[in-house]
C-alpha cells in the first residue's frame, strides 16, 4: 500500500511510469489524495487521465535537446545587469546594516570573491533562544566582539605610567549573563589583559590598572592602542549584530543579522540553530558545510541581488546554471580569467577571451593541441559550431535505399 | 572547384632554427625594400619570393597571383644568438633549477620522480599543473650543487626584460688589504693585532704561502680563504655578477635532458629550450605586412616591415663590426641593441623598455600589439567576422507593418541579393528578374552560368541575357517581399536583439518596423540605427524562418513571458477603451476595427436614446480574443478583470494585460495558443489601441500639470510644516538631545530623520496635487494604465521635486561647511543641502536648479560606469557558460562531454515555456479538475485537453491558417 489513503498501487504504477520529476509525482499523488476526498474516489481510469495530462503538458514544457542553455542563462542574467544600480550601499532588510547591492554585489559573486566587500550572517536561533529575547541576547553577546571601549572607560595616567580601566557594572552584568557579580566578571577581563598584553594588572571591584613592565610613554601608548583591539568576548570578525523580531512561517521569532562573519564559529554557538542560519560568504560556507552549500549559497545570493533590484522575474534555472557550473569540479571557481575561463581545455578559447600572447606562448612550450571542438574555437576555425542546429549530423539522403 | 579545407586541430610548439631554414623561401640581407624604378630588391625585405601583394605580379615561389597566395616565409641569420622576449620568465625558471655544468635538473632522481608523479595526478585530477611546476622549480633552486656532477650553482639574477646574470661570491680583487687591516693592531679596541705567523697557525697555511697571500701574489684557494675569513673573523668575497650572454644560455639549454623538461611541464618533442633563443629569425611573408601606396605615389610600409628594416640593419653592422674585430665593448652594446630589436618586434609593450616608435612619435604596432586585446587579431578578425549582404541605417515606425516584417528601402533590396537556382519550374520568373536588370526594383544583379562564371546583369546586357537563362542557371535577384533577413541592434545583450523578419520592400531610405518590437531590441526612433543582414543559403533562411522569427521570440527566456505587446499609446489607448467602457456607433466601431481581421460586427450592446445601436469598448476589444479564453487577474490600475469565453467582461486593459513585460492575456495567448495567434492578436491589438487613441483623442502640455493655486497653496503648507519639523530637528540636534538610532552615530541618525521628513513632504505635495487632477487628466491616464511615466513623475511636475541626492546622502558638498556661498556655514536647513521645492511646471530658483544638476550628475557618471561594468560581466558569463548545451537525455554538457546538470534546472523545464514565478508551470490542480468534474463531450476533446498538443507551423505572415496575407492581395481596393 501506498503512504496515500486513496492512492492505490495501480495508480502508483501509472504515476511511476511516467517520465515526471519527482516533485511533480508528489504533486500529482497529493492532488489525487485531495480530489479523492472531495469526490468521494478516483478510478483509475480518472487517474490514468490525470496523468496523461499532466505528462503531456510536462513534456511539452521540456527544454528542447540541443538547446544553448548555457549562452541563453548568460544572457539572462547579464541583460538585466544593465538595468541595475551601480549605488555600492543600500539597505537591505535590516536598515542598521549596509550590504553591498547591485551590480557590485553581482560581480563580487561571479568572481568568487575570497571576502565580499560587506561580509553579513543571517543567524536564526532554536528553542526558547529564539522566542525570548533575553536568551536572545545572550546568543548576542556571544557572537558580537566586545571590546574594552564597549565595558567601561579607559584613562591613561601618564604622571603613574598607569592605564586605568573603569568598567561599568551594568554592561558586564548584561555581556556575560551567566556571572552574577561584576567583580567576578572584571577578574576575567583583567585575566584576559594580562595574556593577551603580557602586563601585571592589578584589580581592584571593577577597576582595572596596569602599566608597562618598564616605564616609557611609548611603551604606554602602545599598550592603550592594543588594549583596543583585544576582544573579551564573541567573535573577533563580527562588529556587530543587530537582533530582530521577525514574522516566520511559524510564528515570531528573533533573527540575529552581523555584520562581520565566521561562520564556522558561529554554528558551535550553543542556542544557534545551524540548519537555518546563512553567510553571504560564499567560500565560508563552500569550507563549513561544503560544496553543495555553497552551490545553494550562490543561488540565494544571486536570486535576492537580483530582487533587491526589482529584477526578480529572472528564471531561477539560470542563477542554478551559473552555480552548477562555478562549481563543477567540487570547488568553488570564479566566472573569468582566474576561473572557468582560464581553465579551459583549448588554447584558442583561452587566447580569444584574455591574455591573448601569455596563452599561446605557454601553449607551445607546454606543446599542446587544440581539439577545436568548443564554440569559440569553430568560429575562429570557420566552422559550424556544435551546438544547437549545428550539433545534429542528420542528412537527408541523395539516394533511395537499396538504390544502387 | 576545390573543397574548403576543414581544419582538425591546431598543434602548438616551438620551432627548430633548422626548420625555419627549411621552409624560408629566401634569406633576407638587405634592408632596402624597393630600388630606385620601385621594383623590390632580390633578398630584400620585399623580396617577390616572400608572395605578393600588387595585383597582376607572379609569385616566385609558388606561381600564383596576389590573392590566391597566401605568403611565404623568409629567414634572417641573426649574428647572434638574441632572447625570444615572450619566453624571459621560462628561461629564468630553467637557468634556476637546472645545473650550469650539465644541464641536469637540481633534483635527486627521487625528488625528480616524486614531481613528475605529482604533475600527472595534477593533471589527471584537472587541477592546476603549475603548482606543481612552481614547486618542482622551488625545491631545484634551493640545491646548492648540482647532484649529479657535483658543480656548485649560482643564484640567477633576472635584469627585466632580457639580461641575466650569475651571481656568485668570489674573491674579492682587494682582498690582501682587507687581510692587513684586520691583522693591524688597533689600540682604541684593545685589539693587540694579528702577526702573520698566528695567522699562520690559526689557519694550518705555511707562513711562506700567507706572506705571499698578504702581499697579493697569490690567491687563496677556497679553503684557505675560508680558513683566513674564519681566523680573522672578516668577509674576502664580494659578488660577482657574471652576465649571461643568450649564446651562453643556450648552450646551457642544450644539454637539459628530455626527461628533466618532463618534470618542468616542457614537451621536449615539441619545443626545446634553446629554441627559446633565437638564432634565426623568421621574415613573415609580405602579406603579413602589405604596404601602401598613397596617393602621391609614395609608398608607406608596415610596422613589421620597419622593425625588420631596423633588425637587419643592426644585424648587419654587427656582423661588419664583428669581422673587422671591433673591441668587445662595441660588439655587446651591438648585441643589446639588436636584442632590442628583436624584443620589440615581437612585443612592443615591455614595461621598463621604451617602445619602438614610428617617425611621427607613435608606437609601433608589431606582433604581440596585432593579437592582442579587442581590435586584436583574435577578437577582433577570427571571433568577430566581416561579412557580405549587410546594411545599416536609421529605423523608424510602421504601425501597418506586422510585427514579423520589416520595412526594407527599395535601394538596399536593390543591394542585398537572394541566389534562385532556376529550374524547370521558375525559369520564367528568374527571366523576369534578369530582364528588369539591375536597377529595377525586383531585378537580378549576377547570373551564374552551369559552368561557373559569374556575370553582372546590366542594364545594356539584361534583355539579352534574360533569353538566355536557363534551367541550372543561378539568378542573383533582389530581396523581394516575404524574403526571410536577420535584423539586429546593438548593443545584442539578449537573443532577442536579433530576429528574423519578412521583407517588405518599401520607398524612401529607413527600416521600417512595428513598433511592438522595440521592447526586444531596446529600440526607439531618436536617431537608432539597425543592421540588417541578407540569408544566403537554404539551411541558413529555413533556420531563421523556424527558429529566429519574431514571433517565435514573442516570449522570453529570462522570466518566460512576452517580452513584446504594446507598449506606450497602445496602452493609453486600450485604457481609454475599456476604462469606462465607452460606448460606440456603429460607425465608430468598424473605424476602430478597421485594421484588424473583424469584418462583421457582433451583436450590439444596446440602443441609446437615439434609438441607434451601440457598441461598448470591451466588446470591441473582445473581438480580438478567441471564442474559449478564460483568464482571470488584477489591472496595473487595480481593478478586477474577468474574460470569458473570449469576452471582456469586467476590468480595465492595460499594462498588466496586453503589455510588453509579461502582459497576461498575450502572455497566456502565447503559451495556450500558439506563437500564430498571439502575433495576431499583438498587431490587431496595436492596430485597435492606435485607432482608439485617435478617437478619443489624446495629447499632454503644460496646462495638465498645473493645480488650482489653493492645492497650491496646500503644497506650499505641507512643505512649511516639513520645514518647521526639519528645524526642530535641528534644534533638538543642536542641543544635545537627539536620540541616536541603534548601530548609527547622532549624525547620521539626524541625516536620517531630515531626509524621511522631507521625502513624506514630496509625498504628501504629489498626493495634494493627484487630488486636483481629474482622472481624465492625460499624464494620470498614462501612469495609471503603466503606458508611460509614473505618479512621481507628476508629483515632481506639480507637486514638489524634492530632495537631492548624491550618493545617497543629501547634498553636503562643495565649500567648507557649506554647499554654496549662498548660507551660512553650518547650515543644516532643507533648502541649503538640495531640497528642491519648487515643481518642475512651477520652476527652479537659481541654487534648487543647481543641485538638481548636481543630481543629475551622479546618475548620468553612474550610467557610463554601469554600462562598461556589466557589459564586461556579460562577455564573461557567455564566455564561461558558451559550451553549455541541453542533451537528448535531459543533461546539460559542455562541448567536451562533460556533465554540468543532469537536469536542466533540477526538473528540465524550460524557462522559456515557464513563467519565472510559477515553479514548473503545470496546474495539475486544474488538469484534476476537469477530468473529475465534467464529461469530455467526446474523446476528441478529450485528446485536444489531456494529449499532445503540436501547434500548427506558420513558416510565413504570406501562409497560415486563417491568417493568410497572400489572400488579401487577391481583394480589390475599394478606394
Amino acid at each position: 500500500m501506498t503512504e496515500y489513503e486513496h492512492v492505490t498501487d495501480d495508480m502508483e504504477a501509472v504515476v511511476e511510469a511516467t517520465e515526471l520529476p519527482k516533485r511533480l509525482k508528489t504533486e500529482v499523488y497529493e492532488t489525487l489524495e485531495t480530489k479523492a476526498d472531495e469526490h468521494g474516489g478516483v478510478t483509475i481510469e480518472q487517474a490514468t487521465d490525470i496523468v496523461t495530462g499532466v505528462e503531456n503538458r510536462y513534456i511539452e514544457t521540456r527544454v528542447d535537446p540541443l538547446e544553448p542553455v548555457g549562452t541563453v542563462s548568460a544572457q539572462s542574467i547579464g541583460e538585466p545587469g544593465t538595468q541595475m544600480t551601480m549605488n555600492t550601499f543600500h539597505y537591505a532588510g535590516v536598515a542598521e546594516i549596509d550590504v553591498t547591492q547591485g551590480l557590485p554585489r553581482l560581480i563580487e559573486l561571479v568572481d568568487a570573491r575570497k571576502t565580499p566587500d560587506t561580509p553579513m550572517m543571517t543567524v536564526h536561533l532554536e528553542g526558547e533562544y529564539a522566542t525570548d529575547r533575553e536568551r536572545a541576547h545572550e546568543v548576542v553577546w556571544s557572537i558580537e566582539s566586545t571590546r574594552i571601549l564597549a565595558l567601561g572607560d579607559v584613562s591613561t595616567n601618564v604622571a603613574d605610567m598607569l592605564v586605568r580601566i573603569d568598567l561599568n557594572d551594568d554592561t558586564l552584568l548584561e555581556r556575560w549573563p551567566t556571572h552574577s557579580d561584576p567583580t567576578e566578571v572584571a577578574g576575567i577581563i583583567a585575566e584576559t589583559i594580562e595574556d593577551s598584553l603580557g602586563v601585571d594588572a592589578r584589580q581592584a571591584g571593577t577597576v582595572i590598572e596596569f602599566g608597562p613592565n618598564e616605564p616609557s610613554y611609548r611603551e604606554l601608548l602602545q599598550l592603550v592602542e592594543r588594549l583596543r583591539e583585544i576582544v573579551f568576548k564573541g567573535i573577533e570578525e563580527v562588529e556587530r549584530v543587530v537582533i530582530r523580531k521577525e514574522q516566520l512561517e511559524d510564528g515570531e521569532e528573533f533573527v540575529l543579522y552581523t555584520e562581520g562573519s565566521a561562520f564556522g564559529d558561529v554554528l558551535e554557538i550553543e542556542g544557534v540553530d545551524a540548519s537555518r542560519t546563512t553567510c553571504n560568504n560564499i567560500h565560508e560556507i563552500y569550507r563549513n558545510l561544503g560544496v553543495e552549500a555553497a552551490r545553494e549559497t550562490i543561488i540565494d545570493e544571486t536570486k535576492n541581488t537580483l530582487e533587491e533590484q526589482g529584477l526578480d522575474d529572472v528564471n531561477v534555472r539560470h542563477l542554478m546554471l551559473v552555480a552548477d557550473i562555478m562549481t563543477n569540479n567540487g570547488e568553488i571557481e570564479s566566472i573569468g580569467r582566474h576561473g572557468i575561463s582560464g581553465s579551459k581545455d583549448s588554447v584558442l578559447a583561452r587566447a580569444a577571451f584574455e591574455v591573448t600572447v601569455n596563452h599561446l606562448l605557454d601553449a607551445a612550450v607546454h606543446g599542446e593541441y587544440d581539439e577545436l571542438d568548443g564554440v569559440i574555437e569553430n568560429v575562429i576555425a570557420g566552422k559550424p559550431i556544435s551546438i544547437g542546429t549545428g550539433d545534429v549530423d542528420l542528412r537527408m539522403g541523395s539516394r533511395v535505399v537499396g538504390d544502387d | 572547384m576545390q573543397t574548403p579545407k576543414v581544419l582538425g586541430g591546431i598543434d602548438f610548439g616551438l620551432m627548430d632554427p633548422e626548420t625555419y631554414r627549411d621552409m624560408s623561401a629566401t634569406k633576407v640581407i638587405t634592408a632596402d625594400t624597393y630600388d630606385d624604378d620601385g621594383y623590390p630588391i632580390d633578398m630584400g625585405l620585399m623580396d617577390p619570393r616572400l608572395g605578393v601583394i600588387d595585383p597582376g605580379l607572379e609569385c616566385r615561389t609558388c606561381g600564383s597571383h596576389s590573392g590566391s597566395c597566401n605568403g611565404h616565409f623568409g629567414h634572417i641569420e641573426l649574428a647572434a644568438p638574441v632572447i625570444h622576449v615572450g619566453f624571459t620568465k621560462l628561461i629564468r625558471r630553467l637557468l634556476r633549477s637546472t645545473c650550469r655544468e650539465c644541464g641536469k635538473l637540481a633534483l635527486t632522481e627521487a625528488e625528480r620522480e616524486e614531481f613528475g608523479d605529482r604533475l600527472e595526478r595534477a593533471e589527471e585530477l584537472g587541477e592546476d599543473p603549475h603548482d606543481v611546476l612552481k614547486a618542482a622549480v622551488r625545491q631545484a633552486r634551493k640545491a646548492s650543487t648540482c647532484p649529479y656532477c657535483g658543480e656548485p650553482q649560482a643564484d640567477i639574477k633576472h635584469e627585466k626584460p632580457t639580461t641575466y646574470y650569475e651571481v656568485q661570491d668570489v674573491l674579492s680583487g682587494d682582498y690582501s688589504e682587507h687581510i692587513a687591516a684586520a691583522m693591524q693592531p688597533d689600540e682604541e679596541e684593545d685589539d693587540p693585532g694579528t702577526s702573520p705567523q698566528e695567522l699562520a697557525d690559526k689557519t694550518d697555511i705555511s707562513l711562506e704561502r700567507v706572506n705571499e697571500i698578504m702581499a697579493g701574489e697569490f690567491r687563496p684557494r677556497k679553503e684557505d680563504r675560508r680558513a683566513i675569513e674564519k681566523a680573522l673573523d672578516i668577509d674576502l668575497t664580494e659578488e660577482d655578477m657574471n652576465k649571461l650572454m643568450p649564446s651562453d644560455v643556450r648552450d646551457w639549454f642544450e644539454d637539459i635532458p628530455d626527461e628533466d623538461l618532463e618534470v618542468l611541464g616542457i614537451d621536449a618533442e615539441h619545443s626545446r629550450p634553446e629554441w627559446m633563443i633565437l638564432t634565426v629569425l623568421p621574415v613573415p611573408p609580405v602579406t603579413t605586412r602589405p604596404s601602401i601606396t598613397l596617393d602621391n605615389g609614395q609608398r608607406s610600409e608596415d610596422d613589421l616591415t620597419h622593425k625588420l628594416v631596423d633588425i637587419i640593419r643592426i644585424n648587419q653592422r654587427f656582423m661588419e663590426n664583428r669581422e673587422a674585430g671591433a673591441p668587445q665593448l662595441i660588439i655587446e652594446d651591438l648585441w643589446e641593441l639588436l636584442q632590442y630589436h628583436v624584443t620589440t618586434f615581437v612585443d612592443n609593450e615591455i614595461s621598463g623598455t621604451p617602445p619602438a616608435r614610428h617617425r611621427s612619435g607613435r608606437p609601433l604596432k608589431t606582433l604581440s600589439q596585432r593579437l592582442k586585446g579587442k581590435e586584436g587579431r583574435f577578437r577582433g578578425s577570427l571571433s568577430g567576422k566581416r561579412v557580405n549582404f549587410s546594411a545599416r541605417t536609421v529605423i523608424s515606425p510602421d504601425p501597418t507593418l506586422s510585427l514579423n516584417e520589416v520595412g526594407v528601402p527599395d535601394r538596399v533590396a536593390k543591394e542585398m541579393t537572394q541566389t534562385l537556382n532556376v529550374t524547370e519550374r521558375n525559369v520564367e520568373d528568374a527571366r523576369q528578374y534578369v530582364r528588369n536588370g539591375p536597377e529595377a526594383h525586383p531585378g537580378a544583379n549576377y547570373v551564374r552560368r552551369p559552368d561557373g562564371r559569374r556575370l553582372k546583369v546590366t542594364e545594356k546586357n539584361c534583355e539579352e541575357l534574360a533569353e538566355k537563362v536557363e534551367a541550372g542557371w543561378e539568378v542573383n535577384r533582389h530581396l523581394v517581399d516575404g524574403d526571410i533577413v536577420i535584423f539586429n541592434r546593438q548593443p545584442s545583450l539578449h537573443r532577442m536583439s536579433i530576429m528574423a523578419h519578412e521583407v517588405v520592400v518599401m520607398p524612401y531610405k529607413t527600416f521600417r518596423l512595428n513598433t511592438v518590437v522595440c521592447p526586444p531590441y531596446n529600440a526607439d526612433f531618436d536617431g537608432d540605427e539597425m543592421n540588417m543582414h541578407a540569408l544566403q543559403n537554404e539551411e541558413a533562411r529555413a533556420e531563421a524562418r523556424v527558429l529566429m522569427r519574431v514571433q517565435e521570440q514573442i516570449l522570453s527566456p529570462r522570466f518566460g513571458g512576452n517580452i513584446i505587446g504594446a507598449i506606450q499609446d497602445h496602452i493609453s489607448g486600450t485604457y481609454l477603451l475599456t476604462h469606462a467602457n465607452p460606448e460606440f456607433t456603429e460607425t465608430q466601431a468598424l473605424d476602430l476595427l478597421r485594421a484588424t481581421r473583424v469584418d462583421e460586427l457582433p451583436e450590439a450592446d444596446g440602443v441609446d436614446d437615439d434609438g441607434r445601436e451601440f457598441w461598448t469598448g470591451r466588446t470591441l476589444f473582445s473581438e480580438l480574443l478567441p471564442d474559449d479564453l478564460n483568464l482571470e487577474f488584477t489591472s496595473s490600475t487595480g481593478d478586477a478583470v474577468v474574460i470569458e469565453n473570449g469576452q471582456l467582461i469586467e476590468g480595465t486593459i492595460d499594462e498588466d494585460a496586453v503589455g510588453a513585460f509579461g502582459g497576461e492575456v498575450v502572455d497566456t495567448l502565447t503559451k495556450a495558443y500558439g506563437e500564430t495567434r498571439a502575433r495576431v492578436f499583438i498587431n490587431e491589438i496595436a492596430s485597435l489601441a492606435m485607432r482608439a487613441i485617435m478617437h478619443f483623442g489624446f495629447s499632454i502640455g503644460i496646462d495638465d500639470e498645473s493645480i488650482p493655486p489653493e492645492a497650491e497653496d496646500q503644497v506650499d503648507e505641507a512643505i512649511g510644516s516639513a520645514y518647521d519639523r526639519v528645524n526642530e530637528l535641528i534644534e533638538t540636534y543642536r542641543a544635545g538631545e537627539l536620540e541616536s538610532l541603534p548601530g548609527r552615530s547622532v549624525d547620521e541618525t539626524l541625516e536620517m530623520k531630515i531626509m524621511q521628513t522631507l521625502g513624506k513632504a514630496r509625498d504628501s505635495a504629489g498626493e495634494i496635487a493627484d487630488q486636483h487632477f481629474g482622472d481624465d487628466n492625460p499624464a494620470v491616464v498614462m501612469a495609471r494604465s503603466g503606458a508611460r511615466g509614473s505618479m512621481l513623475n507628476l508629483t515632481q511636475m506639480a507637486g514638489s521635486v524634492g530632495q537631492q541626492a548624491v550618493r545617497g546622502e543629501r547634498i553636503n558638498r562643495g565649500y567648507e561647511d557649506r554647499t554654496l556661498a549662498h548660507y551660512e556655514a553650518d547650515d543644516l536647513s532643507a533648502e541649503a543641502h538640495g531640497f528642491v521645492e519648487n515643481s518642475y511646471r512651477g520652476g527652479l530658483t537659481p541654487e534648487e536648479f543647481f543641485f538638481h544638476a548636481m543630481g543629475g550628475r551622479e546618475g548620468l557618471v553612474d550610467t557610463a560606469v554601469r554600462t562598461s561594468k556589466s557589459g564586461y560581466l556579460q562577455r564573461r558569463l557567455i564566455n564561461a557558460l558558451s559550451e553549455l548545451e541541453a542533451q537528448y537525455d535531459g543533461t546539460v554538457r559542455d562541448t567536451s562531454g562533460r556533465i554540468v546538470q543532469f537536469e536542466f534546472g533540477e526538473d528540465g523545464t524550460s524557462p522559456i515555456k515557464v513563467s519565472s514565478g510559477e515553479g514548473d508551470g503545470i496546474d495539475v490542480d486544474g488538469i484534476a479538475d476537469r477530468v473529475l468534474e465534467s464529461e469530455f463531450a467526446s474523446d476528441d476533446e478529450k485528446e485536444r485537453f489531456l494529449g499532445e498538443r503540436a501547434p500548427p507551423t506558420n513558416l510565413s505572415e504570406h501562409a497560415g491558417p486563417g491568417l493568410n496575407k497572400a489572400d488579401e492581395l487577391g481583394v480589390e481596393s475599394d478606394d
